[in-house]
Parts: structure tokens; C-alpha cells; sequence
């Protein structure tokens, strides 16, 4: 069944489009990863879904409902679940504050019942240690982490990852696709934009691969590597 | 001892303008909306207690008691209607309308109040005082100056005790990705408003009892708050009421050299602080 479905979504900034018709679907339960060149569009995608920016034209469904034109907040309420390429905490509250933030008003709890599911996440991301540090002392990796964690917190029916991996160490990038995998294997579907091959391949079982907003390949990760138009365009090797 | 009444006195008034300013820094803490008409709020809050007390026989803290709540709804219904609308990267269109906000309720009161000074009756209260061994301190001076400390504590415990002082940090921090946890800007600043207008009541309360006023006064009123706010550091309540003790104690010292320096001293005192900590004294850290 499907979760999440774009259909004909575009959209422009002037005369340089940046999402340009494209058609999507993405079904419950699944793993489903986007890669593409810088600018390609691939932020943007989720923007659009998460309605941070508003489409052109085009439509956008979760969860059986047109989402096309609601708010972002109502969205999220219905279980669309976010993070940042680059990370943006609420910065003087603590870790577990910002958990409790999207606890509270992402997933529609009152903050008594969120505790509990608050230090569950913080422990399944690693972050327990860190629960009272303010969120604006935190260094690269627990940022990520936080931003993984706290999309979480909101109770995500579909969790959109946005180079969540980019920027870390070898030790700790296979430290967080061990976490994405055990969040996947509880049944959250995700949306993953890595350019990490290794960590996105290792968790994902379908590939889009976007250029200048359009989608130029879609299927088994290993099919589309092999695509000898994805690795001119992305790889940048001649065939 | 003359100089120990005077730099008490000026610490009592301090409590005054922390009360004008607080509601300012809330607003401003929360959503970066300078509001213009702020003086001109509390001014029309204290007309409305002024009018409970007038049609109804009450005494005024049971008229701000009931003009709370209204003040509260009136700014809900003034930042979700209109405020929420001039909100944005240019930080021009909310200060152009506070300001036409500010020329509509000082022309409404004096036509409907008339340009004549006016004060709220608070019987033997307004005579009262405490000997504090050999000075003598107004009861309501002291009562003010209370207030001041339970509405700053009370803020304090909204913002970090509680589920909408979470989210009003967190908006504060970030309204885009707040928006995307499921934070819904326009209602939690409408929330924001309201609870500065309570805070406005509380401070129209005191000016009113405490001196007269009429329509115009809300500009100078507004002045202090700023100068409080900015003492004090952007977005610190305690901050806030340091800002304010400086200003209060500054004019007063001044009165006491020279009456006609009173006002004059405590923008001095505002000027020497923004030229040595421009950030003011209790920045917030950035995350």
C-alpha cells in the first residue's frame, strides 16, 4: 500500500526548475533511498513533501489524504518526520527538551506521557548521556543523531532523512546506519538522501536517482548503480 | 540616610518599568516583533481598570483581576488577526502598523476619555507606608516592586517548566523547523501576546494607581520598557528587571541633584550601558 505518492510535482525558482515533474511513490514498510549531484533537487523533494515550500503544481498524498496545500505543522501531525542536512536543534534547549518538543506537539502527546518514549529514543540514538546538555553544545555527530532523534520523537509514519551520514567517520557513519536499521526494522518507512553510497545501499532495497530535478532512474539499488546514465551523471565515470 | 531613601526609591520605581518592560521582552523573545503600541496597551489597560472601578464599586486589583482576561483576549485576537500577518524578513511592516496601532488607541481614548489626566482610586493604599528603620516606604511602591518579581518568576517558570514554555523557546530558537515538530507558530505568538497583555494590566495597575495618566503618555512609557529591555539584554526577564532597578535608580538620584535632571538621568544611565556592554548586561548566549 502506498505511504507516500507524488504525482506530476513541480516546481521553480524563477526560470531554474528545480523539481520537474516529478512522479513518486513510496510504499508502507519501505526503504527507500534518493541520490543525485549537488543541486539536483534532492532537498527540495523534501521541502516540498514536508510543505516547508509550496508546490507549483502538482499533488502530493500521504496516508490517503491530499496533503498538497496543508500546513507543515499539520503534516507532521499526520506523521511526516524530518532532519536537516545540516543540523538545526533548537539550540538553548536540552537534548531532551527538544525531544520532548516533538513528542509533545509533533506526535499530539501530553509531556507526561512522553517521557518514557523520549529516554527509549535517546537510548535507541545513543544520546541518553547527553539528555541535559543544551542541544547548541552538542558536536557533529550527536547533532545528527539528535536530528534523527528528535524526527523520531515525533512519530513518524514516514521518516525523511537528509545526508544524515555526511560528515562523519567511518566508525561512527557505521554506528548510525545500525541505528536506521533497527528503526526501519520496527517498520517506520524512510525516505533516505545520502551521498554515502555504502551507508545508504546498506540499509535502503529501492534507489531514485535525481538531476536537475527530474527523475532520471528508479529501482533495485544494484540495477540502478549499473545504469550507465547514473554513472555519467553521478559518478562522473565515462562509459 | 537621604541618599539610602533615594537609591530605594529609585529601586521601587525600577519595579514599575521592569513591569512596562517585561511584556515588551516576551514579545520580543519570542517572535522579534517590536511592538510600538506597547505603552499605548498598557495606558488603554489601565482605562479599562479605571472603568471596572469607576461602573462597578471595585477596588482595583479586583479590577484587574476581571480586566486580565480581557487584555489577554484582546491581544490573542490582535497578534493572530493582525500581527501575525506583518511578521517576515523585513522587520519594517510590523513596526509601521504597531505604530499606526499606537496613533489609533491614543486618538480612541481621547475621544473617548477626553486629553484630561485621570487616576485610579486605590483608597488608603495610595498613603500607606512601612518604616523600614528610619525610612518610611510606600506600601505601593513595595507592592509594585513584589509583583514585578512574582510576574518574572512566574515567566520563568512558564518558559521552562512547562509544555508552552518549550515551545516558545523552541520558536524562538528556530519558527521553521518548530513548524515542521508540529509547533503552530501563529497560535503559540497569539498565546504570547495574550500573556504580555496580562502582564500589561498588572503593570497598567500600578501606573494608574500610582500617578496620573491620560491618553498621550504611552510613547514615554514605551521609552522606559525599551531602555529596561535593552539593559538588560534581549529576551533575560531578570535582565529585564535590572534594566528597569538601573533606570529607576538613576532617575532618582537625579531628582535629587536636580528635579529637572530626573529623566534625563536615567537615558544617561541607558547611553553609558549600550556604549560599555552593547549586547546589554544579561545577553543571551547563542546556541
Amino acid at each position: 500500500m502506498s505511504l507516500l505518492r507524488l504525482d506530476d510535482v513541480c516546481k521553480s525558482y524563477g526560470t531554474l526548475k528545480v523539481t520537474d515533474h516529478v512522479t513518486l511513490e513510496v510504499a508502507e514498510g519501505e526503504a527507500l533511498g534518493i541520490i543525485g549531484p549537488n543541486g539536483a533537487g534532492k532537498s527540495t523533494l523534501f521541502d516540498l513533501i514536508t510543505g516547508r515550500v509550496a508546490v507549483g503544481s502538482g499533488t502530493i498524498a500521504f496516508a490517503g489524504a491530499d496533503v498538497t496545500t496543508r500546513p507543515a505543522t499539520e503534516r507532521c501531525r499526520m506523521g511526516l518526520g524530518r532532519s536537516f542536512q545540516i543540523p538545526r536543534p533548537f539550540g538553548r534547549l536540552t537534548v531532551f527538551e527538544n525531544l520532548v518538543v516533538g513528542a509533545a506537539f509533533g506526535a499530539g502527546r501530553s509531556e507526561s506521557d512522553v517521557t518514557g518514549r523520549c529516554a527509549e529514543i535517546l537510548r535507541q540514538t545513543g544520546l541518553l548521556e547527553r539528555a541535559n546538555t543544551p542541544a547548541g553544545q552538542l558536536p557533529l555527530l550527536q547533532r545528527k543523531r539528535l536530528e534523527l532523534a528528535r524526527a523520531l520523537a515525533t512519530d513518524p509514519k514516514l521518516l525523511l532523512l537528509d545526508e544524515i551520514a555526511g560528515g562523519l567517520t567511518e566508525s561512527e557513519c557505521r554506528s548510525l546506519v545500525e541505528t536506521i536499521r533497527a528503526i526501519h526494522a520496527g517498520g517506520t518507512t524512510i525516505v533516505w538522501i545520502e551521498h554515502v553510497l555504502h551507508a545508504l545501499t546498506s540499509v535502503v532495497d529501492r534507489l531514485v536517482v535525481l538531476d536537475f530535478g527530474r527523475i532520471i532512474a528508479d529501482g533495485k539499488p544494484d540495477a540502478v548503480m549499473a545504469s550507465r546514465e547514473v554513472r555519467e551523471i553521478y559518478l562522473g565515470i565515462e562509459v | 540616610m537621604q541618599w539610602i531613601d533615594t537609591i530605594l526609591q529609585g529601586l521601587l520605581l525600577g519595579g514599575l518599568y521592569a513591569l512596562f518592560a517585561t511584556g515588551l521582552s516576551l514579545v520580543f523573545g519570542i517572535m522579534r516583533l517590536v511592538n510600538l503600541a506597547h505603552g499605548d496597551l498598557i495606558v488603554l489597560a489601565a482605562y479599562l481598570i479605571l472603568i471596572l472601578v469607576s461602573a462597578l464599586g471595585i477596588d482595583p486589583f479586583t479590577a484587574a483581576l476581571i480586566a486580565a482576561p480581557v487584555m489577554f483576549a484582546v491581544g490573542w485576537a490582535l497578534q493572530y488577526v493582525v500581527l501575525n500577518r506583518t511578521l517576515g524578513d523585513d522587520i519594517l511592516p510590523p513596526l509601521l502598523v504597531t505604530f499606526g496601532l499606537s496613533i489609533v488607541i491614543q486618538n480612541a481614548l481621547l475621544e473617548g476619555f477626553s486629553a484630561d489626566s485621570r487616576k485610579i482610586p486605590a483608597g488608603a493604599l495610595e498613603t500607606q507606608s512601612i518604616a523600614l528603620g528610619g525610612i518610611n516606604v510606600g506600601v505601593m511602591p513595595v507592592l509594585t516592586f513584589v509583583s514585578a518579581i512574582a510576574v518574572i518568576v512566574a515567566l520563568n517558570q512558564l518558559f521552562y517548566r512547562t509544555a508552552l514554555g518549550r515551545a516558545f523557546r523552541a520558536t524562538s530558537d528556530d519558527p521553521v523547523t518548530a513548524g515542521l515538530m508540529g509547533i503552530r507558530a501563529e497560535r503559540l505568538f497569539a498565546k504570547a501576546t495574550g500573556i504580555a497583555m496580562v502582564v500589561v494590566t498588572i503593570a497598567a495597575l500600578y501606573l494608574g494607581t500610582r500617578a496620573n495618566f491620560d491618553p498621550t503618555i504611552g510613547p514615554a512609557r514605551l521609552i522606559y520598557a525599551f531602555e529596561a529591555v535593552i539593559i538588560g539584554g534581549l529576551g533575560s526577564f531578570w535582565g529585564t528587571l535590572i534594566g528597569g532597578i538601573i533606570i529607576g535608580v538613576s532617575q532618582a538620584v537625579g531628582a535629587a541633584i536636580n528635579p529637572e535632571w530626573q529623566i534625563l538621568a536615567g537615558h544617561i544611565a541607558f547611553l553609558i550601558v549600550l556604549l560599555v556592554r552593547p549586547r546589554g548586561l544579561f545577553p543571551r548566549t547563542v546556541g
